[in-house]
């Protein structure tokens, strides 16, 4: 069994509304160093898989095909082998 | 003209739709399940506005691996015309029936307001009723509708003439205070290069009525029927 987690984030020439509000907060919170904040998703997927190599690859495929727009997005994943 | 609005579990704006199709403009129209797998013999097809999934994920994300979206495809792809509405555009960028995508507004607000667009062309299925470079009033309800592609694709749209709505001023002028959300080039309409997909964010469902307000979304149900009693075809 493997667990993926996966990171998305908005490409750097795309606008993050988001992380731009969150850094307007933490500076009015006076964290005046904060110089940018990406907001980005967080997502853990629990696979079968005979190898790591395969479950990469499977990985790699969800995410170019749901789990990121590849339009507006960026993706990178790390996988460990784990016990049920 | 037989209609078809495809239903998502979280559509919210199908029965508006299948309204001023039916009650309106008089037409034929019957809803579509997104877990069916075929589509009905149906000249056009509407992706309604709404929450489809909830938007988990990303808006429209999920929508466009419902069953029936094959078939949309390939509707699509046979030049069948599909009208995508708020929701509706999203998932069509997301299947990439449409090109760029649709972000949060910068203002982190639902944006729920009536806004000007100026009708850049009149010579499509959709806008065949409008004069040209008309400015019509519309309203948008939607949290996510900050139009984004890369530079190239934006150029690639404004050189085939394939922006058919851009947000502006009462007078038509294309500025960033008449821009509800952010979207590049103030664009909040688009068409395929085909010219039978039109994804847009504003909800002319929502004005087709003069007890609604106005009649400027009407004019772009009955363009689809001028269009094809004008000899248009799939």
């Amino acid at each position: 069994m493997f667990k993926a987690v996966v990171t998305v984030t908005f490409k750097q020439s795309i606008l993050d509304p988001q992380g731009s509000a969150v850094l307007k907060a933490l500076r009015s919170l006076g964290f005046q160093d904060v110089e940018d904040v990406r907001v980005g998703k967080h997502i853990e997927v629990l696979l079968q898989g005979e190898s790591r190599e395969k479950a990469a690859q499977q990985i790699d495929a969800m995410c170019s095909k749901l789990l990121a727009n590849p339009v507006i997005e960026d993706y990178r994943f790390e996988l460990a082998e784990v016990k049920r | 003209m037989r209609f078809g609005v495809v239903v998502f579990p979280g559509s919210n704006c199908d029965a508006d739709c299948h309204h001023v199709v039916d009650r309106v403009l008089g037409q034929p129209v019957e809803y579509l399940w997104h877990g069916d797998k075929q589509l009905k013999e149906i000249d056009c097809l509407i992706l309604p506005g709404g929450f489809s999934y909830g938007d988990y994920l990303r808006t429209g994300a999920i929508a466009r691996f419902s069953p029936l979206m094959d078939s949309v495809r390939e509707f699509a792809e046979q030049g069948g015309l599909v009208l995508g509405i708020c929701n509706g555009f999203q998932i069509l960028t997301e299947m990439g029936l449409l090109p760029g995508a649709l972000i949060r507004n910068p203002s982190l607000q639902f944006q729920c307001q009536e806004v000007h667009l100026r009708v850049e062309r009149n010579d499509t299925p959709f806008t065949l009723c409008y004069a040209p470079r008309q400015v019509v009033k519309i309203p948008i309800a939607h949290a996510e509708g900050c139009y984004v592609a890369d530079r190239d694709t934006l150029d690639l749209l404004e050189r085939e003439g394939r922006v058919i709505f851009r947000y502006s001023s009462p007078a038509g002028e294309i500025t960033a205070e008449a821009n509800p959300n952010g979207s590049l080039r103030n664009i909040a309409g688009i068409i395929n290069e085909k010219g039978n997909v039109l994804g847009m964010m504003p909800h002319p469902e929502r004005c087709a009525e003069t007890i609604m307000g106005g009649l400027d979304g009407l004019r772009l149900f009955e363009s689809l029927v001028k269009w094809r009693e004008e000899g248009g075809a799939r």
